[in-house]
């Protein structure tokens, strides 16, 4: 019984709630940093650890943290980890740091490690919080992935900096579309993608507000055409 | 002098639009903006903390944390900047907290307008990002002032542009699955590639 209980609180944020196209949480990042496969890999190694990581303290200290201020002492157990990884980011990896710029700082905001402490780590015990904070850093991670490997690979031709498709410019066969280069495509990638996800779950779709009545006054329009 | 600061207010709303330039503040962007009022509510609120935080963090910056800077207190070799993401973060939920009890004492009619708001605005990624690019480009005290107004009036103005788009939309055919997030994603996509027609223009 527990063990299915960690594989579901595992396995569900990957694409049944995943955190980006169901939740509408941490889409901030997801969209500027992600014209490279390896920035974002980096990107999702950084977030996964302060998500699951900032579960387990949370989870931790929940009992004695009182409710009137939370949000500011969740805020703080992210802003040390964030601080943490960034300097550990600076030390070892300078180059990806530098192109991360300010969004490596922008992890204490994204809504990704709010939403998963207040909802989950508040209330649950510390392995499991951790398990569910792994769980949506990875779903993160998964939708991330999947828009980096398409801008990466049909807008340069290359995965991590490899040449996949050679380019017509270096004498290839492959025109590369400079389009997804540009950070506007990420989000119509993300649209398509939330389109996909919610064909195959249909459960997901939001209701219309107003429904349109079919096709019902395309007869009436033919007719007055051919009163004219 | 008036030129360089209009430069950089026009920089900060057209070509460097928070919401559709860099991307900062989307989960609001996308949550909030059903409705124009509620939109055009959230923005105010965005603006006015934005104007209050970014100077604030500019003095924290450049008196406190800057390597250097604590030269006044008499210790010139300090070097804080590692703090500095914690220091802008709880200076914003500070302000913001601040703002929230100053608006229910003295103009109740703006807190109940922005009431709901104000608490969210402190995990808005545009307030520490319009920080945190304020402290990259390494601004003035009188520039961030600009800087931070400039912020906040683009993300506004993209939020309520957003919101109306939305709202007629509404009333249109979309395929079932696109409803709703999907569809929004693509329009504020497309919106940006819009507002990617200002990058060529240099002042």
């Amino acid at each position: 019984m527990k063990v299915k209980q960690y594989k579901d609180v595992l396995s569900k944020p990957l694409i049944e709630e995943n955190p980006i196209t169901l939740q509408i949480l941490g889409i901030c990042s997801a969209l500027a940093v992600t014209s490279n496969l390896s920035v974002t890999l980096v990107m999702c190694v950084a977030l996964t650890s302060v998500v699951s990581f900032s579960n387990l303290f949370i989870s931790l200290i929940r009992n004695y943290i009182p409710s009137s201020v939370r949000i500011i002492v969740q805020m703080t157990i992210i802003a040390s980890l964030v601080i943490v990884v960034d300097e550990l980011l600076k030390a070892y990896d300078y180059e990806t740091s530098k192109k991360l710029s300010v969004f490596v700082g922008l992890i204490i905001t994204n809504c990704i490690v709010m939403g998963r402490a207040e909802a989950f780590a508040m209330k649950e015990k510390p392995f499991i919080s951790f398990l569910d904070g792994l769980g949506n850093g990875l779903g993160y991670s998964v939708i991330l992935i999947a828009v980096a490997v398409v801008r990466e690979l049909f807008g340069a031709g290359t995965l991590m900096g490899y040449e996949i498709f050679s380019l017509v410019s270096n004498g290839g066969w492959y025109p590369a579309n400079n389009l997804l280069l540009l950070p506007p495509s990420s989000f119509i990638l993300i649209g398509l993608m939330i389109w996909g996800i919610r064909e195959y779950k249909k459960d997901q779709i939001e209701p219309n507000e107003f429904k349109l009545s079919g096709h019902a006054t395309a007869p009436d329009l033919r007719k007055k055409e051919a009163n004219v | 002098m008036f030129e360089h600061y209009l430069n950089i207010f026009i920089t900060t709303v057209f070509i460097e639009n928070i919401a559709l330039s860099v991307f900062l503040g989307m989960c609001t962007f996308i949550a909030i903006s059903k409705k124009i009022d509620a939109a055009f509510g959230l923005g105010i609120a965005v603006i006015v903390v934005c104007l209050i935080t970014v100077p604030l963090n500019n003095l924290i910056y450049n008196l406190v944390l800057k390597e250097g800077a604590l030269s006044w207190a008499g210790l010139p070799n300090v070097n804080l900047e590692f703090v500095g993401l914690i220091s802008y973060i709880g200076v914003i939920a500070a302000a913001v907290q601040i703002l929230e009890m100053f608006l229910d004492k003295f103009v109740p009619a703006l807190y109940n307008a922005l009431g709901v708001f104000l608490p969210l605005i402190t995990v808005n990624c545009a307030i520490l990002g319009a920080s945190l690019f304020m402290i990259e480009k390494d601004l003035k005290f009188g520039e961030s002032v600009v800087y931070g107004l400039g912020a906040g009036v683009g993300w506004a103005m993209a939020i309520v542009v957003l919101a109306g788009i939305r709202e007629k939309l509404k009333y249109s055919d979309i395929p079932d699955g696109l409803q709703g997030l999907g569809m929004t994603f693509i329009i504020v996509g497309l919106m940006s590639f819009g507002f990617m027609s200002f990058g060529g223009i240099s002042l």
